[in-house]
């Protein structure tokens, strides 16, 4: 595994006839080590999917580098979206097999439903699911790849606390059994303690690195509140600007 | 309403006693019975005569059809594509909309002969745009979210064709096949009428100028009940398998 570098100069949207062009991104640069959990914290609109796109591949339209530089290898990119973007024409299991590179088997999908509940709703259609049921799925879908970069868009979002909870629970314990990197954008403080290795704040548009965190609370420790609470009181009030962003 | 109308079979014997009703009423060669009109269409099985042109009509509607959706998916799918082309084109669409089927029937003949290519030929122009039209509106709709998707998940050009873009296809398909039958089979017989030597339109003729209402009657019974066999084993079937993830 290796260290991955992201360095975006600048990333514009021109003009159209429907909307003024803006500057989505300026001079953002950081970096993110081989198997941490980052998360990227900014308010709304201020850039965060748009940089996920780029990272993905999706959009390439920027000046700037994204790379890893570990010797000649590939990046494996999974990307968990805001929505779960099933297809909602193939069963679970068809949308987590469609996704995987060709030659893997299906051993670690079915460790994976496993784990999240799922093996039951393998053969049922998206929109026969939950919210709650469909990010799980889509969450599997990501794993599924074996991914070495993880890009995760407010995956959680319009679930209800308990949900939210339970899956963010989950995820740690799929991403601890194989330790890659992820890249998790939130606006929400509290989660992101809970979750990260290092925080990352972005300003308001166009975005770029504002502050940087080392989250050092133990892993063992995540679930209690009062820990996190107390993280995040001691973070607002040493970085006054933090609490202005969200 | 359904202990008022209770099956749809009783609305079919309440139609065939209402012309029943009408023919004894009016004794007059314009409407047969459906009694006579019955035993026409027996006679006309038995001697081969409605089979030989039943079928040479079918084929044509089954290559004019399977022509028109053809090419008007391709040419559909590219527009809903590229915005640019489909605002250049808009316009052709709208004018071949709107051009009466007779007169591409009558230019086809007119200038290659009165030959089956001509005749198929004349089918294709008719229903075309509106093949167009609807693939168009399916291209148009295609879910940007889930295009991406396929990207970021690497899935190829083959993988996103097949299982992401075929699917929002299909119903715009579906539909497009369901209008097109009642479509191309209704101009068939026109075209059959004004330049062909046999097919259900030829017959007609024949009857037309012989007054032969019994005739003309057996054909249509003929014919509607081919078209919505097709409809009943081959379209709707189609439809709910594409539907079957719904709901």
């Amino acid at each position: 595994m290796s260290r991955i570098v992201i360095d975006i100069r600048n990333k514009a949207y021109p003009a159209t006839h429907g909307s003024a062009g803006h500057v989505a991104i300026k001079n953002l640069r950081f970096e993110l080590d081989a198997g941490e959990f980052v998360c990227l914290v900014g308010p709304s609109g201020c850039g965060k999917t748009t940089l996920l796109n780029l990272i993905a591949g999706l959009d390439r339209h920027f000046e700037g580098a994204i790379k890893a530089d570990g010797v000649g290898e590939m990046l494996r990119i999974a990307y968990m979206f805001q929505n779960p973007r099933l297809l909602p024409w193939r069963t679970v299991r068809e949308n987590i097999d469609l996704a995987l590179p060709a030659g893997q088997d299906g051993k670690e999908v079915d460790h994976l439903l496993d784990v999240m509940g799922l093996a039951q709703s393998q053969g049922q259609y998206p929109e026969r699911l939950s919210l709650g049921m469909s990010r799980r799925v889509a969450l599997v879908r990501a794993f599924a790849i074996q991914p070495t970069l993880l890009l995760m868009d407010e995956p959680f979002v319009s679930l209800d606390a308990p949900t939210a909870r339970r899956v963010r629970q989950l995820l740690i314990r799929v991403w601890q059994e194989r330790p890659h990197t992820v890249l998790f954008v939130t606006h929400d403080l509290r989660e992101a303690i809970t979750l990260a290795d290092r925080l990352l704040f972005l300003s308001a548009p166009p975005a770029s690195l504002l502050h940087e965190v080392t989250v050092d609370i133990p892993r063992s420790a995540r679930e209690d509140e009062a820990e996190v609470e107390a993280f995040r009181n001691r973070l607002v009030t040493g970085h006054p600007e933090i609490s202005e962003l969200l | 309403m359904r202990s008022a109308l209770p099956h749809p079979i009783f609305s079919s014997l309440f139609f065939l006693a209402l012309w029943q009703g009408l023919a004894v009423l009016l004794v007059s060669p314009a409407l047969p019975a459906p009694e006579a009109v019955f035993r026409v269409l027996y006679g006309e099985i038995e001697s081969g005569q409605l089979p030989y042109h039943l079928g040479m009509t079918l084929a044509r509607l089954s290559v004019s059809f399977m022509l028109a959706m053809g090419l008007g998916s391709l040419i559909g799918i590219f527009l809903g594509q590229h915005e640019k082309l489909d605002r250049f084109f808009d316009n052709w669409l709208v004018i071949s909309l709107n051009v009466p089927a007779l007169v591409t029937i009558i230019l086809c003949y007119v200038w290659f002969g009165l030959t089956e290519v001509a005749a198929i030929a004349a089918v294709v122009a008719n229903k075309l745009p509106n093949v167009v039209v609807t693939v168009r509106e399916g291209a148009r709709a295609l879910d940007r979210d889930l295009l991406e998707m396929a990207q970021a998940y690497r899935f190829g050009r083959w993988k996103t064709l097949l299982h992401v873009i075929w699917p929002q296809l299909f119903p715009y398909l579906i539909g497009a096949a369901r209008t097109g039958i009642a479509l191309i089979w209704k101009i068939i017989l026109v075209v059959e009428l004004l330049g062909r030597s046999n097919g259900m339109g030829y017959q007609l003729h024949l009857f037309f100028q012989m007054f032969n209402v019994a005739g003309i009657l057996a054909y249509t019974i003929a014919f509607v009940t081919v078209i919505q066999l097709i409809e009943a084993v081959v379209l709707k079937p189609l439809d709910r398998h594409a539907k079957r993830w719904r709901r």
